[in-house]
């Protein structure tokens, strides 16, 4: 009996010859199954006689574990399994992507609220709800680290004793996770040259991913005592990496395969449910699903980090920056998840794109007792690009310069040294982009009125507030901002960042079909659509067949980090390359003696044929293949990076870079303190846009996810508790398609010559400009400095 | 949990009587979501989904007989006229898909003082039909909150409709949510005018342990309009007096911070609300009102 609605090939074809290839706009294979809701995701996976597992998680942040009782849950009808620690198999009990330091389940303590502490797997969902309910949990309360004051005062508890991380010799207090400095040139020197010098202190709240598809999976046990996980995730290779030692198995006895995906943004990097379900079913040895509801995702997986930025800028009379002083405080949570890889982003690209030769940048995650934090879209750059907008508006105001010129005066470009002394080797067109971003038409004046039948009407639906009827253009006033950000493309500090990719030639049906076959995950990015796109224009085919993502080929690495188009794009079209080299001395072989052209010309596949470079067909590929197939696997990866110096950030530790810039139009109801974004125009240098269509979609979705944490979404942890206030989305808001503005997108296609085709990661850089963008147009319409965001009524009214 | 399916309304109050603990359930966009978060798990689960007549509403010479589960979308679509408050109301309401689905009755089954309708009765004027196998009895709409997510009704009681005066003037309905579209209120602010009876009528949600009017400022309002005779002269309302207005209307709240906003914001934008919606109701009456008035003289 075989998983119901498990990932089955993707074929895509194409109208005809060689189109749609690299740099259409080729529709994705999965959109019109999504639309319609015909998709399936791994929530909608079914077995026969599968059992349900349940997470019971802890009730409070911080506590000893005393005791746990499960006699009451074992006996209630229906449960076949209850599990806690003392029930792990091996003695590999953590897992984490950089440091392991997460518990399998908890170990005698609680460290956050909603850590998983014991497991039920039963005949239905709601009966392991019920059974977990019973299991009964002696907690014994311990003081709660909630800050960088809690977490390193003198008494503080230490939450990971005995660290023995690669980090823990350069932190000055175990609750500090990991420190980065980055010290060139001489700032306090640089100061005295300042004409002007702003300060600021910003506050950037808790963000979460609210990917649609909440997490879930189904492990099936094998007859060689392995199991089939089947699972929605961003790493395969990375999850099978913690989940095999815990379970005591051989990586090839855990064969993953990816099931569709409802979205991640950095939230399916850590582990969630894999472990668990697995360990259910070898325990039951039936197969387990798990699916997490939307209060349990809250818990489920790490969030943005929570930041505190201090900032000190300085700038001589003429518009120059001379300085840069920083510190960023991000808050890590209970567990170490990516908090490491955060800092490092965050105080190498502190900055942001500009021109700064003297600075003094420090950068910390700490350890607390608030949720994990980990990776989400922009992983650092985000918070950092916040606090540095704000601070060039603050010192162009201070210069009574114009913004948009005061940054373009001072904007990188290719040939800068980052704080880290590493230059920028391709093109960094900022000023480009802020020149560009500001020439757009500008929306019209209260373009809330229309013309109706009493005169001019207003419609709600275009005034802050909406269709909730708060104002009919009483109290609003239009404000308009920029900004611009850098981000990071690729893992970096010296991480082996590769991918891999399995490409076949063979005729199937009397046509040249490709397949190929990589573990990248495809969590809604569109990466299935380019990678077919790749093969069409390396193979001059038009059928290409992209198999399952599975654990049965190599790593393909995250789908994160902007890179997926980047890397496993680089070893598909790498492995065609060999391909077709393959296929073209087999044709040698072959036909060679019919055409001095086999011998002599360079030699192309195009439209399912050999040709020379003139366009003269030698052969059909059917005739070249025949019965053969051609499959290459290899490995690829991006030019090498190197880390961070541990005393002075210094080092090559970026390989490439993304850039945005945004303007933001608002109108801000000055008396209510509602906000309507009106317009978010962007301008992006994407170096080539594969699949146009799709990076428009990138450029969309990022932008108004930044647009979210500037105005509305943000996870409150109550401070005396450490726990979560509002694990819904009746609470947790995320923008409606009425909180989404317009947004025009200019695409700049400047090669980077290091990169496949030239092409730049797209998903993150949009993102970071986006949020001080709105937040600078909320300044220039109210005169408030708003310091944190998201920005609430409250603040906007001081009340 | 037991789900007891009547197929008549008769059966149901049979059944609730019989079940006394029974949690009806219509369109099911508010117990479905307890039930889900566990906040709650009834013994029983009455539902109201095969009774017609509970979708149907008859527009009488004075009021609107609106059946309990006549879902929102209906309201906007067909009842505007009627009932123009409530239907503006109606739009705030969660998405499309909970429009077509939730309704009045299931609002004030669940009494949250976050519940959209209520500032829109409050301040139309309405009576809750409430029934059992003992008879009916029609509860005034201001009596029917008693508390957070408590209500009049007794163990044995369903609520068989809403009856709902017809407006015989302008009436606006405005709340405050941290997103254009979708979200639950900050806080609300209903208002109608009376013109028939020269008087102003408020409600205020999710500002107070339950709707309540403010009626300190209603007081104060219809005393000043009677005084200066807005309501024959149709003149713009002072600055001072929709000040004052809107000062009260603050004052009758007593709300609490939450997830969701504080209460001084709360009280703050009540005021806001109550300033704005008195400003276009009254430029709607100017309009149309006094020159009615002067012809039925």
């Amino acid at each position: 009996m075989g998983v119901t609605g498990s990932p089955t090939d993707i074929h895509q074809s194409t109208a005809s010859r060689t189109r749609g290839g690299i740099g259409a706009s080729t529709p994705r294979p999965d959109g019109t199954l999504k639309v319609t809701g015909e998709f399936a995701y791994s929530s909608d996976m079914w077995h026969e006689d599968m059992l349900w597992g349940h997470t019971l998680r802890s009730t409070l942040a911080h506590a000893e574990i005393v005791s746990i009782d499960v006699s009451e849950a074992l006996a209630q009808a229906g449960v076949h399994a209850v599990l806690t620690y003392d029930d792990l198999p091996t003695a590999t009990r953590h897992y984490g992507l950089e440091i392991r330091d997460t518990p399998v389940l908890a170990e005698g303590r609680v460290r956050h609220h909603g850590e998983p502490v014991a497991l039920v797997a039963a005949d239905h969902p709601e009966t392991a709800r019920r059974a977990a309910a019973k299991i009964k949990v002696e907690y014994r309360e311990l003081p709660l680290v909630t800050d960088e004051a809690s977490a390193t005062a003198p008494d503080a508890p230490v939450l990971h004793e005995n660290r023995t991380d690669e980090h823990h010799r350069y932190v000055e207090h175990p609750n500090i996770l990991h420190r980065q400095p980055i010290v060139r040139g001489d700032a306090s020197a640089a100061a005295e040259r300042a004409d002007v010098i702003v300060r600021g202190e910003y506050h950037f709240g808790m963000q979460d991913q609210a990917f649609l598809g909440p997490e879930s999976g189904l492990a099936v046990p094998a007859e060689d005592g392995g199991v089939d996980l089947y699972v929605a995730t961003q790493w395969l290779h990375a999850d099978l990496g913690q989940i095999a030692p815990v379970l005591g198995l051989p990586e090839e006895q855990v064969r993953m395969t990816l099931s569709g995906v409802g979205g991640a943004f950095g939230g399916r990097e850590d582990l969630s449910m894999q472990i668990h379900a697995c360990l259910l079913a070898l325990h039951t040895g039936r197969p387990v699903k798990m699916v997490y509801n939307r209060f349990e995702s809250f818990f489920g997986h790490v969030h943005r980090h929570p930041a505190k930025l201090w900032y000190e800028h300085g700038a001589t009379k003429d518009g120059r920056l001379t300085h840069l002083k920083c510190r960023i405080v991000l808050d890590g949570g209970a567990y170490a998840s990516s908090s490491p890889a955060v800092v490092g982003n965050a105080s190498s690209l502190s900055v942001g794109p500009y021109a700064v030769d003297d600075v003094d940048i420090e950068a910390v995650a700490l350890y607390t007792n608030n949720p994990p934090c980990g990776a989400m879209r922009g992983f650092g750059a985000v918070q950092a690009c916040f606090a540095y907008e704000a601070q060039m508006d603050k010192l162009a105001a201070a210069l009574s310069m114009d913004p948009v010129e005061f940054r373009r005066l001072n904007a990188m470009s290719q040939g800068t040294l980052l704080p880290t002394g590493q230059a920028v080797d391709s093109p960094a067109p900022v000023a480009e982009l802020l020149r560009r971003v500001k020439a757009m038409p500008m929306p019209p004046e209260q373009q809330w009125l229309s013309a109706g039948s009493s005169g001019q009407e207003a419609d709600v639906r275009d005034l802050p507030g909406g269709l909730s009827n708060t104002s009919h253009g009483e109290g609003v006033v239009r404000g308009v901002g920029y900004a611009v950000g850098i981000k990071n493309v690729g893992f970096s500090e010296g991480f082996d960042d590769y991918s891999t990719a399995r490409v076949r030639m063979e005729v199937v049906a009397g046509e040249p079909v490709a397949t190929v076959h990589t573990a990248m995950a495809e969590v809604g990015q569109g990466g299935v659509t380019v990678h077919a796109q790749i093969a069409r224009t390396e193979l001059g085919v038009d059928r290409v067949t992209i198999h399952p993502a599975d654990t049965t080929v190599g790593s393909a690495g995250s789908s994160s980090a902007s890179r997926q188009t980047y890397v496993t794009g680089g070893a598909i079209r790498h492995a065609c390359e060999h391909v077709r080299e393959r296929v073209l001395e087999l044709g040698r072989t072959k036909l060679g003696s019919y055409h001095p052209a086999w011998a002599t010309a360079e030699l192309l596949l195009e439209g399912g044929k050999v040709v020379t470079e003139s366009g003269e067909v030698l052969a059909d590929l059917v005739d070249v293949l025949e019965e053969e197939a051609v499959e290459v696997e290899l490995e690829w990866r991006h030019r090498p990076t190197e880390p961070f110096d541990r005393h002075t950030g210094q080092g090559r530790g970026h390989v490439q870079y993304a850039f945005a810039a945004h303007r933001a139009v608002v109108e801000v109801d000055t008396e209510l303190g509602l906000v309507k974004v009106v317009e978010l125009a962007c301008a992006q240098d994407v170096g080539k846009a594969l699949n146009p269509l799709s990076v428009l979609g990138q450029i969309q979705g990022g932008t108004t996810q930044g647009l979210g944490i500037a105005v509305m979404e943000e996870i409150l942890v109550d401070p005396k508790t450490a726990k979560v206030r509002n694990p819904s989305f009746t609470d947790y808001l995320i923008p409606t398609i009425l909180d989404t503005p317009t947004i025009p997108v200019d695409v700049l296609e400047l090669a980077d010559a290091h990169a496949p085709y030239g092409l730049r990661g797209v998903g993150e850089a949009p993102t970071l400009s986006s949020t001080p963008a709105v937040l600078a147009a909320v300044r220039a319409a109210t005169g408030l400095e708003l310091n944190r965001v998201p920005v609430r009524p409250e603040h906007l009214t001081g009340t | 949990m037991d789900f007891l399916r009547p197929a008549s309304w008769e059966d149901a109050l049979a059944a609730k009587a019989a079940h006394p603990t029974a949690v009806p359930i219509a369109g099911g966009t508010d117990v479905m979501v307890e039930i889900n978060f566990d906040h709650r798990r009834p013994e029983y689960l009455l539902d109201l989904n095969r009774i017609g007549e509970l979708r149907e509403w008859e527009v009488g010479q004075d009021s609107v007989n609106l059946g309990a589960s006549v879902p929102y979308t209906q309201i906007m679509d067909h009842l505007r006229a009627e009932l123009p408050g409530l239907a503006l109301a109606a739009h705030t309401v969660g998405s499309p898909q909970i429009r077509n689905r939730g309704s009045v009755g299931g609002n004030l089954g669940a009494a949250s003082p976050a519940g959209d309708s209520h500032p829109a009765l409050l301040s139309a004027g309405a009576e809750v039909e409430a029934q059992s196998v003992r008879g009916t009895r029609m509860i005034p709409v201001e009596e029917f909150y008693t508390g957070v997510k408590r209500n009049a009704l007794e163990p044995d009681e369903l609520i068989r409709a809403v009856h709902i005066k017809k407006a015989d003037g302008p009436q606006q309905f405005s709340k405050v949510g941290t997103r254009n579209a979708m979200v639950i209120a900050v806080c609300a602010f209903g208002i109608a005018l009376h013109p028939d009876t020269r008087t102003v009528k408020t409600g205020i949600g999710s500002a107070a342990p339950t709707p309540v009017r403010a009626r300190a400022a209603e007081d104060f309002l219809n005393a000043a309009l009677d005084e200066g005779g807005f309501w024959e002269s149709g003149k713009i309302i002072t600055p001072s007096i929709a000040k004052q207005f809107a000062e009260l209307a603050s004052g009758a709240c007593n709300p609490i911070d939450d997830v969701r906003g504080t209460a001084k914001y709360r009280r703050h934008a009540v005021g806001i609300m109550a300033r704005r919606t008195l400003g276009w109701t009254w430029e709607q009456y100017r309009g149309t009102g006094p020159a009615l008035l002067e012809g039925a003289a």
